[in-house]
Protein backbone atom coordinates (compact mmCIF):
# COMPACT_ATOMS: atom_id res chain seq x y z
CA UNK A 1 0.00 0.00 0.00
CA UNK A 2 1.33 3.41 -0.96
CA UNK A 3 0.62 6.32 1.33
CA UNK A 4 0.98 10.05 0.83
CA UNK A 5 1.39 11.94 4.10
CA UNK A 6 0.82 15.68 4.27
CA UNK A 7 3.47 16.89 6.74
CA UNK A 8 3.16 20.54 7.86
CA UNK A 9 6.42 22.35 8.58
CA UNK A 10 7.56 25.12 10.87
CA UNK A 11 10.92 26.86 10.45
CA UNK A 12 12.06 24.25 7.94
CA UNK A 13 11.28 21.25 10.16
CA UNK A 14 8.31 18.88 10.17
CA UNK A 15 5.94 19.63 13.06
CA UNK A 16 5.57 17.01 15.78
CA UNK A 17 1.98 16.36 14.66
CA UNK A 18 3.28 15.91 11.10
CA UNK A 19 5.94 13.42 12.21
CA UNK A 20 3.29 11.50 14.14
CA UNK A 21 1.22 11.23 10.96
CA UNK A 22 4.27 9.79 9.16
CA UNK A 23 5.02 7.28 11.91
CA UNK A 24 1.37 6.29 11.93
CA UNK A 25 1.33 5.61 8.17
CA UNK A 26 4.51 3.50 8.45
CA UNK A 27 3.00 1.51 11.33
CA UNK A 28 -0.04 0.82 9.13
CA UNK A 29 2.40 -1.04 6.87
CA UNK A 30 2.47 1.53 4.08
CA UNK A 31 5.32 2.78 1.91
CA UNK A 32 5.17 6.44 2.79
CA UNK A 33 5.92 9.55 0.73
CA UNK A 34 5.79 12.88 2.55
CA UNK A 35 4.55 16.06 0.90
CA UNK A 36 6.14 19.13 2.48
CA UNK A 37 5.53 22.75 1.54
CA UNK A 38 7.63 25.87 2.04
CA UNK A 39 11.02 26.31 3.74
CA UNK A 40 12.68 22.93 4.38
CA UNK A 41 16.01 22.01 6.00
CA UNK A 42 17.24 18.71 4.52
CA UNK A 43 14.34 16.27 4.78
CA UNK A 44 12.93 18.19 7.78
CA UNK A 45 13.14 15.04 9.91
CA UNK A 46 10.64 13.13 7.73
CA UNK A 47 12.94 10.20 6.85
CA UNK A 48 13.61 9.17 10.45
CA UNK A 49 9.89 9.20 11.23
CA UNK A 50 8.96 6.88 8.36
CA UNK A 51 9.05 8.63 4.97
CA UNK A 52 10.96 6.84 2.18
CA UNK A 53 10.79 9.96 0.05
CA UNK A 54 9.91 13.63 0.39
CA UNK A 55 8.10 15.58 -2.32
CA UNK A 56 8.83 19.24 -1.77
CA UNK A 57 7.00 22.32 -3.02
CA UNK A 58 9.21 25.31 -2.37
CA UNK A 59 6.54 27.99 -2.77
CA UNK A 60 4.95 28.65 0.61
CA UNK A 61 1.32 28.10 -0.40
CA UNK A 62 -1.10 28.74 2.46
CA UNK A 63 -4.62 28.48 1.02
CA UNK A 64 -5.70 25.00 2.10
CA UNK A 65 -7.73 24.70 -1.08
CA UNK A 66 -4.45 24.96 -3.01
CA UNK A 67 -2.66 22.65 -0.55
CA UNK A 68 -5.42 20.08 -1.04
CA UNK A 69 -4.89 20.19 -4.81
CA UNK A 70 -1.18 19.61 -4.29
CA UNK A 71 -1.81 16.71 -1.89
CA UNK A 72 -4.27 15.05 -4.26
CA UNK A 73 -1.86 15.51 -7.20
CA UNK A 74 1.02 14.02 -5.17
CA UNK A 75 -1.15 11.09 -4.06
CA UNK A 76 -2.05 10.49 -7.68
CA UNK A 77 1.57 10.60 -8.89
CA UNK A 78 2.64 8.17 -6.12
CA UNK A 79 -0.27 5.80 -6.74
CA UNK A 80 -1.31 6.28 -3.11
CA UNK A 81 -4.55 4.72 -1.91
CA UNK A 82 -4.07 6.16 1.58
CA UNK A 83 -3.57 9.82 2.51
CA UNK A 84 -2.63 10.70 6.07
CA UNK A 85 -2.47 14.17 7.66
CA UNK A 86 -2.37 15.36 11.26
CA UNK A 87 -5.70 16.30 12.86
CA UNK A 88 -4.33 19.75 13.70
CA UNK A 89 -5.57 23.12 12.45
CA UNK A 90 -3.91 22.64 9.04
CA UNK A 91 -4.89 19.01 8.49
CA UNK A 92 -8.48 19.72 9.46
CA UNK A 93 -8.71 22.29 6.67
CA UNK A 94 -6.82 20.27 4.04
CA UNK A 95 -7.92 16.64 4.51
CA UNK A 96 -11.69 16.97 3.89
CA UNK A 97 -10.96 18.75 0.60
CA UNK A 98 -8.50 16.03 -0.42
CA UNK A 99 -11.09 13.33 0.33
CA UNK A 100 -13.61 15.05 -1.96
CA UNK A 101 -11.03 15.53 -4.74
CA UNK A 102 -9.97 11.87 -4.57
CA UNK A 103 -13.46 10.43 -4.09
CA UNK A 104 -12.08 8.86 -0.93
CA UNK A 105 -13.63 7.84 2.38
CA UNK A 106 -12.48 9.93 5.30
CA UNK A 107 -11.94 9.24 8.99
CA UNK A 108 -10.87 12.27 11.03
CA UNK A 109 -8.90 11.98 14.27
CA UNK A 110 -7.99 8.29 14.24
CA UNK A 111 -6.54 6.83 17.45
CA UNK A 112 -5.44 3.38 16.22
CA UNK A 113 -3.66 1.84 13.22
CA UNK A 114 -5.69 0.29 10.39
CA UNK A 115 -6.61 -3.29 11.30
CA UNK A 116 -8.09 -5.25 8.41
CA UNK A 117 -10.26 -2.55 6.90
CA UNK A 118 -11.18 -0.93 10.20
CA UNK A 119 -9.80 2.02 12.06
CA UNK A 120 -10.61 3.40 15.50
CA UNK A 121 -11.51 6.94 16.50
CA UNK A 122 -12.86 8.69 19.57
CA UNK A 123 -16.47 9.84 19.51
CA UNK A 124 -18.72 11.68 21.97
CA UNK A 125 -15.75 13.82 22.98
CA UNK A 126 -13.74 10.86 24.24
CA UNK A 127 -16.59 9.23 26.15
CA UNK A 128 -16.61 6.35 23.63
CA UNK A 129 -14.73 4.94 20.63
CA UNK A 130 -16.02 3.93 17.21
CA UNK A 131 -14.62 1.28 14.87
CA UNK A 132 -15.03 2.65 11.36
CA UNK A 133 -15.19 0.46 8.29
CA UNK A 134 -13.21 1.85 5.36
CA UNK A 135 -15.44 0.93 2.46
CA UNK A 136 -13.99 3.13 -0.29
CA UNK A 137 -11.02 2.14 -2.48
CA UNK A 138 -9.10 5.21 -1.33
CA UNK A 139 -9.06 6.67 2.16
CA UNK A 140 -8.01 9.86 3.90
CA UNK A 141 -7.20 9.70 7.62
CA UNK A 142 -6.16 12.42 10.07
CA UNK A 143 -4.17 11.40 13.15
CA UNK A 144 -5.03 12.64 16.64
CA UNK A 145 -2.06 14.61 18.03
CA UNK A 146 -0.23 12.83 20.89
CA UNK A 147 -1.98 9.53 20.20
CA UNK A 148 0.92 7.76 18.50
CA UNK A 149 4.29 9.27 19.30
CA UNK A 150 7.09 9.74 16.79
CA UNK A 151 9.28 6.85 15.59
CA UNK A 152 12.88 7.65 14.78
CA UNK A 153 15.26 5.28 12.99
CA UNK A 154 17.90 7.85 12.03
CA UNK A 155 17.40 7.54 8.27
CA UNK A 156 17.22 10.47 5.92
CA UNK A 157 14.80 10.58 2.99
CA UNK A 158 15.62 11.77 -0.52
CA UNK A 159 13.96 15.08 -1.34
CA UNK A 160 12.47 15.66 -4.81
CA UNK A 161 11.00 18.91 -6.05
CA UNK A 162 7.31 18.58 -6.83
CA UNK A 163 5.11 20.78 -8.97
CA UNK A 164 1.34 20.77 -9.21
CA UNK A 165 -1.31 23.00 -10.71
CA UNK A 166 -2.87 24.43 -7.56
CA UNK A 167 -4.98 27.17 -9.13
CA UNK A 168 -5.58 30.64 -7.71
CA UNK A 169 -5.32 31.49 -4.01
CA UNK A 170 -8.68 32.49 -2.52
CA UNK A 171 -7.42 32.67 1.05
CA UNK A 172 -4.45 34.79 2.13
CA UNK A 173 -2.75 34.67 5.53
CA UNK A 174 -2.17 38.30 6.55
CA UNK A 175 -0.56 37.80 9.94
CA UNK A 176 0.22 35.54 12.86
CA UNK A 177 0.32 36.21 16.58
CA UNK A 178 1.61 33.64 19.05
CA UNK A 179 -0.87 33.12 21.87
CA UNK A 180 1.79 32.60 24.53
CA UNK A 181 4.79 34.87 24.93
CA UNK A 182 6.82 32.10 26.55
CA UNK A 183 6.67 29.91 23.45
CA UNK A 184 5.30 26.90 25.37
CA UNK A 185 4.10 23.90 23.37
CA UNK A 186 0.51 24.26 22.04
CA UNK A 187 -2.02 22.41 24.20
CA UNK A 188 -3.02 19.69 21.70
CA UNK A 189 0.64 18.69 21.31
CA UNK A 190 1.80 19.17 24.92
CA UNK A 191 2.98 16.07 26.76
CA UNK A 192 2.48 17.72 30.16
CA UNK A 193 -0.37 20.03 31.13
CA UNK A 194 -1.05 21.88 34.40
CA UNK A 195 -4.62 23.10 34.65
CA UNK A 196 -6.62 25.04 37.21
CA UNK A 197 -10.23 25.94 37.86
CA UNK A 198 -12.52 28.08 39.96
CA UNK A 199 -10.85 26.74 43.11
CA UNK A 200 -8.11 29.29 42.52
CA UNK A 201 -10.61 32.04 43.32
CA UNK A 202 -9.25 34.68 40.92
CA UNK A 203 -6.90 35.39 38.01
CA UNK A 204 -4.39 37.05 40.33
CA UNK A 205 -3.55 33.64 41.83
CA UNK A 206 -2.34 32.00 38.61
CA UNK A 207 1.32 32.55 39.49
CA UNK A 208 1.47 29.28 41.42
CA UNK A 209 0.05 27.41 38.41
CA UNK A 210 2.57 29.03 36.11
CA UNK A 211 5.50 28.20 38.42
CA UNK A 212 4.63 24.51 38.55
CA UNK A 213 4.06 24.45 34.77
CA UNK A 214 7.44 26.07 34.13
CA UNK A 215 9.22 23.76 36.55
CA UNK A 216 8.01 20.62 34.77
CA UNK A 217 7.97 22.16 31.23
CA UNK A 218 4.20 21.89 31.02
CA UNK A 219 1.64 23.94 29.10
CA UNK A 220 -1.09 25.72 31.08
CA UNK A 221 -4.81 25.05 30.72
CA UNK A 222 -8.01 25.93 32.54
CA UNK A 223 -11.64 24.89 33.01
CA UNK A 224 -14.58 26.45 31.17
CA UNK A 225 -15.86 28.71 34.01
CA UNK A 226 -12.39 30.20 34.30
CA UNK A 227 -12.23 31.13 30.61
CA UNK A 228 -15.89 32.26 30.58
CA UNK A 229 -15.20 34.62 33.49
CA UNK A 230 -12.23 36.00 31.58
CA UNK A 231 -9.66 34.90 34.18
CA UNK A 232 -7.76 33.07 31.47
CA UNK A 233 -7.87 33.24 27.64
CA UNK A 234 -10.27 30.99 25.67
CA UNK A 235 -7.44 29.10 24.02
CA UNK A 236 -6.51 27.59 27.41
CA UNK A 237 -9.98 26.09 27.95
CA UNK A 238 -9.86 22.29 27.87
CA UNK A 239 -13.09 20.30 27.87
CA UNK A 240 -15.92 19.20 25.65
CA UNK A 241 -16.51 22.61 24.10
CA UNK A 242 -12.87 23.68 24.37
CA UNK A 243 -9.73 21.86 23.40
CA UNK A 244 -9.45 18.09 23.71
CA UNK A 245 -6.03 17.03 24.96
CA UNK A 246 -4.21 13.76 25.59
CA UNK A 247 -0.92 14.55 27.33
CA UNK A 248 1.17 12.03 29.25
CA UNK A 249 0.51 13.97 32.44
CA UNK A 250 -2.51 16.14 33.30
CA UNK A 251 -2.45 17.91 36.67
CA UNK A 252 -5.74 19.60 37.61
CA UNK A 253 -6.00 21.85 40.65
CA UNK A 254 -9.25 23.28 41.94
CA UNK A 255 -11.29 21.67 39.14
CA UNK A 256 -14.22 19.56 40.33
CA UNK A 257 -14.37 17.53 37.11
CA UNK A 258 -17.80 18.00 35.54
CA UNK A 259 -18.58 15.49 32.78
CA UNK A 260 -17.92 18.16 30.12
CA UNK A 261 -14.46 18.81 31.53
CA UNK A 262 -13.64 15.10 31.74
CA UNK A 263 -14.63 14.65 28.09
CA UNK A 264 -11.77 16.91 27.08
CA UNK A 265 -9.07 15.38 29.28
CA UNK A 266 -9.91 11.74 29.99
CA UNK A 267 -7.59 10.50 27.24
CA UNK A 268 -4.59 11.72 29.24
CA UNK A 269 -2.26 8.88 30.20
CA UNK A 270 -1.96 9.97 33.85
CA UNK A 271 -4.33 12.34 35.64
CA UNK A 272 -3.50 13.99 38.97
CA UNK A 273 -6.36 15.67 40.85
CA UNK A 274 -5.86 18.27 43.59
CA UNK A 275 -9.03 19.42 45.31
CA UNK A 276 -10.24 20.38 48.78
CA UNK A 277 -13.42 18.34 48.24
CA UNK A 278 -12.75 14.58 48.54
CA UNK A 279 -16.05 13.95 46.71
CA UNK A 280 -14.99 15.92 43.60
CA UNK A 281 -15.85 13.79 40.50
CA UNK A 282 -12.37 14.32 39.09
CA UNK A 283 -10.94 11.91 41.68
CA UNK A 284 -12.95 9.11 40.00
CA UNK A 285 -11.18 9.78 36.70
CA UNK A 286 -7.78 10.44 38.26
CA UNK A 287 -4.83 8.11 38.78
CA UNK A 288 -3.37 10.08 41.68
CA UNK A 289 -5.11 12.46 44.02
CA UNK A 290 -4.36 14.88 46.82
CA UNK A 291 -7.17 16.19 48.99
CA UNK A 292 -5.85 19.61 49.82
CA UNK A 293 -5.80 23.29 49.10
CA UNK A 294 -4.29 24.19 45.73
CA UNK A 295 -2.80 27.33 47.31
CA UNK A 296 -0.64 25.09 49.49
CA UNK A 297 -0.22 21.96 47.37
CA UNK A 298 0.89 23.61 44.10
CA UNK A 299 3.83 25.58 45.62
CA UNK A 300 4.81 22.48 47.63
CA UNK A 301 4.92 20.36 44.47
CA UNK A 302 7.04 23.01 42.71
CA UNK A 303 9.35 23.15 45.72
CA UNK A 304 9.58 19.34 45.97
CA UNK A 305 10.62 19.01 42.32
CA UNK A 306 13.25 21.71 42.73
CA UNK A 307 14.76 20.13 45.86
CA UNK A 308 14.57 16.56 44.51
CA UNK A 309 16.35 17.73 41.34
CA UNK B 1 -25.50 44.86 -0.37
CA UNK B 2 -27.50 42.33 1.55
CA UNK B 3 -26.06 38.96 2.38
CA UNK B 4 -27.43 35.44 2.20
CA UNK B 5 -26.23 33.28 5.06
CA UNK B 6 -26.57 29.51 5.36
CA UNK B 7 -25.87 27.96 8.76
CA UNK B 8 -25.43 24.18 9.04
CA UNK B 9 -27.22 22.94 12.14
CA UNK B 10 -26.76 19.49 13.58
CA UNK B 11 -28.64 17.69 16.33
CA UNK B 12 -26.38 16.42 19.14
CA UNK B 13 -26.89 14.75 22.51
CA UNK B 14 -26.79 17.19 25.44
CA UNK B 15 -23.28 17.55 26.88
CA UNK B 16 -24.35 15.90 30.16
CA UNK B 17 -25.77 12.79 28.42
CA UNK B 18 -24.81 9.35 29.58
CA UNK B 19 -23.36 7.64 26.52
CA UNK B 20 -24.55 4.07 25.84
CA UNK B 21 -25.09 1.84 22.81
CA UNK B 22 -27.64 -0.77 21.71
CA UNK B 23 -28.07 -3.47 19.04
CA UNK B 24 -24.73 -5.12 19.74
CA UNK B 25 -22.96 -1.77 20.24
CA UNK B 26 -23.81 -0.67 16.69
CA UNK B 27 -26.30 2.12 17.50
CA UNK B 28 -26.28 5.08 19.86
CA UNK B 29 -28.83 4.53 22.62
CA UNK B 30 -30.97 7.65 22.46
CA UNK B 31 -33.24 6.41 25.26
CA UNK B 32 -33.70 9.23 27.76
CA UNK B 33 -31.20 11.44 25.93
CA UNK B 34 -31.99 15.12 25.55
CA UNK B 35 -30.99 16.44 22.12
CA UNK B 36 -29.74 19.98 21.59
CA UNK B 37 -28.43 22.09 18.74
CA UNK B 38 -24.76 21.18 18.44
CA UNK B 39 -23.12 23.89 20.62
CA UNK B 40 -20.57 25.05 18.02
CA UNK B 41 -23.36 25.41 15.42
CA UNK B 42 -25.63 27.33 17.78
CA UNK B 43 -23.45 29.46 20.05
CA UNK B 44 -20.95 30.57 17.44
CA UNK B 45 -21.99 29.89 13.81
CA UNK B 46 -25.68 30.80 14.09
CA UNK B 47 -25.27 33.76 16.43
CA UNK B 48 -22.45 35.28 14.36
CA UNK B 49 -24.56 34.89 11.20
CA UNK B 50 -27.38 36.77 12.94
CA UNK B 51 -25.01 39.53 14.07
CA UNK B 52 -23.63 39.89 10.53
CA UNK B 53 -27.16 39.98 9.13
CA UNK B 54 -28.05 42.76 11.60
CA UNK B 55 -24.97 44.64 10.38
CA UNK B 56 -25.27 44.11 6.61
CA UNK B 57 -28.91 43.14 6.07
CA UNK B 58 -29.94 39.88 4.46
CA UNK B 59 -31.30 36.50 5.45
CA UNK B 60 -30.16 33.62 7.64
CA UNK B 61 -31.27 30.15 6.56
CA UNK B 62 -30.38 27.01 8.47
CA UNK B 63 -29.86 23.61 6.89
CA UNK B 64 -30.02 20.28 8.67
CA UNK B 65 -29.61 16.77 7.34
CA UNK B 66 -31.94 14.57 9.35
CA UNK B 67 -35.36 13.10 9.83
CA UNK B 68 -38.41 14.63 11.52
CA UNK B 69 -36.92 14.06 14.99
CA UNK B 70 -34.60 17.03 14.22
CA UNK B 71 -37.51 19.49 14.02
CA UNK B 72 -37.39 20.56 17.71
CA UNK B 73 -33.72 21.62 17.46
CA UNK B 74 -34.43 23.35 14.13
CA UNK B 75 -37.28 25.30 15.80
CA UNK B 76 -34.80 26.29 18.53
CA UNK B 77 -32.50 27.75 15.85
CA UNK B 78 -35.49 29.63 14.39
CA UNK B 79 -36.38 30.90 17.88
CA UNK B 80 -32.86 32.26 18.29
CA UNK B 81 -33.42 34.27 15.12
CA UNK B 82 -32.89 32.38 11.85
CA UNK B 83 -35.38 33.45 9.17
CA UNK B 84 -36.15 30.08 7.70
CA UNK B 85 -34.93 26.50 7.78
CA UNK B 86 -34.31 23.66 5.39
CA UNK B 87 -34.33 20.04 6.49
CA UNK B 88 -32.96 17.53 4.03
CA UNK B 89 -34.95 14.45 4.83
CA UNK B 90 -32.32 11.74 5.25
CA UNK B 91 -30.72 9.91 8.15
CA UNK B 92 -27.14 11.28 8.21
CA UNK B 93 -24.64 8.50 7.43
CA UNK B 94 -21.18 9.99 7.45
CA UNK B 95 -19.52 13.36 6.81
CA UNK B 96 -19.27 12.82 3.04
CA UNK B 97 -22.97 11.96 2.89
CA UNK B 98 -23.99 15.03 4.92
CA UNK B 99 -21.65 17.35 3.02
CA UNK B 100 -22.84 16.19 -0.40
CA UNK B 101 -26.50 16.74 0.57
CA UNK B 102 -25.73 20.24 1.90
CA UNK B 103 -23.64 21.08 -1.18
CA UNK B 104 -26.47 19.94 -3.45
CA UNK B 105 -28.87 22.21 -1.60
CA UNK B 106 -26.48 25.17 -1.68
CA UNK B 107 -25.05 24.92 -5.17
CA UNK B 108 -27.48 27.20 -7.00
CA UNK B 109 -28.94 29.04 -4.01
CA UNK B 110 -26.54 31.98 -4.06
CA UNK B 111 -25.36 31.97 -0.45
CA UNK B 112 -22.60 34.47 0.32
CA UNK B 113 -21.45 32.82 3.54
CA UNK B 114 -21.94 29.21 4.65
CA UNK B 115 -21.20 28.71 8.35
CA UNK B 116 -20.88 25.54 10.38
CA UNK B 117 -19.61 24.71 13.86
CA UNK B 118 -16.01 23.53 14.07
CA UNK B 119 -17.20 20.00 14.86
CA UNK B 120 -20.18 18.15 16.31
CA UNK B 121 -19.85 16.93 19.87
CA UNK B 122 -20.95 13.39 18.96
CA UNK B 123 -18.75 12.38 16.02
CA UNK B 124 -16.10 15.08 16.54
CA UNK B 125 -15.34 15.08 12.83
CA UNK B 126 -14.50 18.66 11.82
CA UNK B 127 -14.96 17.55 8.22
CA UNK B 128 -18.28 18.70 6.75
CA UNK B 129 -17.31 22.37 6.23
CA UNK B 130 -14.15 21.54 4.29
CA UNK B 131 -15.99 19.01 2.14
CA UNK B 132 -18.80 21.45 1.33
CA UNK B 133 -16.20 24.07 0.35
CA UNK B 134 -14.45 21.65 -1.99
CA UNK B 135 -17.70 20.41 -3.53
CA UNK B 136 -18.80 24.01 -4.21
CA UNK B 137 -15.26 25.10 -5.15
CA UNK B 138 -15.18 27.87 -2.53
CA UNK B 139 -12.63 29.25 -0.09
CA UNK B 140 -12.77 27.72 3.41
CA UNK B 141 -11.76 29.35 6.69
CA UNK B 142 -11.54 26.64 9.32
CA UNK B 143 -11.56 27.09 13.11
CA UNK B 144 -12.36 30.81 12.90
CA UNK B 145 -12.78 32.71 16.17
CA UNK B 146 -13.73 36.03 14.57
CA UNK B 147 -15.52 36.79 11.30
CA UNK B 148 -16.19 40.10 9.57
CA UNK B 149 -17.31 40.91 6.02
CA UNK B 150 -15.98 43.88 4.14
CA UNK B 151 -15.39 44.77 0.51
CA UNK B 152 -16.52 41.39 -0.81
CA UNK B 153 -14.06 39.59 1.43
CA UNK B 154 -14.31 37.64 4.65
CA UNK B 155 -11.81 38.64 7.32
CA UNK B 156 -11.14 36.27 10.18
CA UNK B 157 -8.80 35.24 12.90
CA UNK B 158 -8.40 31.49 13.17
CA UNK B 159 -6.72 29.01 15.46
CA UNK B 160 -3.29 27.96 14.31
CA UNK B 161 -0.75 25.88 16.18
CA UNK B 162 0.16 27.92 19.26
CA UNK B 163 -1.40 31.13 18.02
CA UNK B 164 -3.83 32.95 15.82
CA UNK B 165 -3.65 33.59 12.09
CA UNK B 166 -5.32 36.60 10.49
CA UNK B 167 -6.76 35.57 7.11
CA UNK B 168 -8.70 37.11 4.28
CA UNK B 169 -10.82 35.02 1.90
CA UNK B 170 -12.75 35.66 -1.28
CA UNK B 171 -16.53 35.37 -0.99
CA UNK B 172 -18.65 33.27 -1.26
CA UNK B 173 -16.90 31.46 1.58
CA UNK B 174 -17.39 28.52 3.93
CA UNK B 175 -16.43 29.15 7.56
CA UNK B 176 -16.18 26.78 10.52
CA UNK B 177 -16.80 28.53 13.83
CA UNK B 178 -14.76 27.88 16.97
CA UNK B 179 -15.25 29.14 20.51
CA UNK B 180 -15.13 32.91 20.84
CA UNK B 181 -16.83 33.92 17.57
CA UNK B 182 -20.00 35.04 19.35
CA UNK B 183 -21.86 34.94 22.65
CA UNK B 184 -24.68 32.45 23.16
CA UNK B 185 -28.19 33.95 22.70
CA UNK B 186 -31.07 32.66 24.78
CA UNK B 187 -34.31 32.74 22.75
CA UNK B 188 -37.00 35.01 24.25
CA UNK B 189 -40.74 34.31 24.29
CA UNK B 190 -41.32 36.41 21.17
CA UNK B 191 -38.68 34.41 19.32
CA UNK B 192 -40.17 31.12 20.45
CA UNK B 193 -43.66 32.18 19.33
CA UNK B 194 -42.36 33.46 15.97
CA UNK B 195 -40.42 30.23 15.39
CA UNK B 196 -43.67 28.25 15.26
CA UNK B 197 -44.74 29.95 12.03
CA UNK B 198 -41.38 30.45 10.32
CA UNK B 199 -40.87 28.27 7.22
CA UNK B 200 -39.27 24.86 7.80
CA UNK B 201 -38.93 23.43 4.32
CA UNK B 202 -38.38 19.71 3.98
CA UNK B 203 -36.40 18.75 0.89
CA UNK B 204 -35.94 15.27 -0.52
CA UNK B 205 -32.31 14.10 -0.44
CA UNK B 206 -30.54 14.44 -3.76
CA UNK B 207 -27.31 12.51 -4.33
CA UNK B 208 -25.45 11.70 -1.14
CA UNK B 209 -22.41 9.47 -1.38
CA UNK B 210 -21.05 7.35 1.44
CA UNK B 211 -17.37 6.92 2.31
CA UNK B 212 -17.31 5.08 5.62
CA UNK B 213 -19.60 3.18 8.00
CA UNK B 214 -19.43 2.65 11.76
CA UNK B 215 -19.12 -1.07 12.40
CA UNK B 216 -19.36 -0.83 16.18
CA UNK B 217 -18.90 1.41 19.20
CA UNK B 218 -16.85 0.62 22.27
CA UNK B 219 -16.70 2.17 25.74
CA UNK B 220 -13.25 3.12 27.04
CA UNK B 221 -11.72 0.68 29.54
CA UNK B 222 -12.73 1.34 33.16
CA UNK B 223 -10.24 3.44 35.08
CA UNK B 224 -8.48 1.89 38.08
CA UNK B 225 -8.75 3.40 41.55
CA UNK B 226 -7.28 6.78 42.29
CA UNK B 227 -4.19 6.47 44.48
CA UNK B 228 -4.45 9.09 47.23
CA UNK B 229 -1.40 10.90 48.52
CA UNK B 230 -1.42 12.90 51.74
CA UNK B 231 -1.32 16.70 51.26
CA UNK B 232 1.79 16.99 53.45
CA UNK B 233 3.78 14.54 51.27
CA UNK B 234 4.29 16.29 47.93
CA UNK B 235 7.60 14.42 47.48
CA UNK B 236 5.68 11.13 47.52
CA UNK B 237 3.50 12.27 44.59
CA UNK B 238 6.57 13.36 42.61
CA UNK B 239 8.23 10.00 43.35
CA UNK B 240 5.14 8.10 42.12
CA UNK B 241 4.94 10.20 38.95
CA UNK B 242 8.61 9.52 38.27
CA UNK B 243 9.04 5.90 39.29
CA UNK B 244 5.59 4.32 38.97
CA UNK B 245 3.83 6.33 36.25
CA UNK B 246 7.10 7.38 34.56
CA UNK B 247 5.66 10.64 33.28
CA UNK B 248 8.07 13.06 34.94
Amino acid sequence: MNCLAFVPTKNGQATKAGLEALSYAKRCGATVTALMIGELNGDGGAGAAGASKVLHIEEHIQDEGQIARAVAAAADSEGATLVVAPHDHRGRAVAPRVAVRMGAGMVPGVTGVIEGSEVKKNVFSGKAMAHIQLSAGKNVLTTTPNAFGVDSDGSIAAVEAFAADVGEARLVVKGYEASSEDGSIPLPEASRVVSAGRGLKGPEHWGIVEELAQTIQATMACSRPVSDMGWRPHHEHVGQTGITIRPDLYIAAGISGAIQHLAGVNQSKVIVAINTDPEAPLFKAADYGIVGDAFEVLPQLTEAIKTMG
Amino acid sequence: MTMKFLVCISKAPDTTSRIAFTEGDTKFDSNGVQFIVNPYDEWYALVRALELKEQHGGTVTTVTVGEADCDPVIRKALAIGADDAVRIDAQPQDALHVASLIANHAKDAGYDVILCGKETIDHNGSVVGGMVAEMLDLAYISLAITLDLEGGKAHAKREASGGLETVEATMPVVVSAAKGMAEQRIPNMRGIMAARTKPLNVEAPEGGTLGTTVSRFEMPPAKGDCKMVSADQPEELIRLLREEAKVL
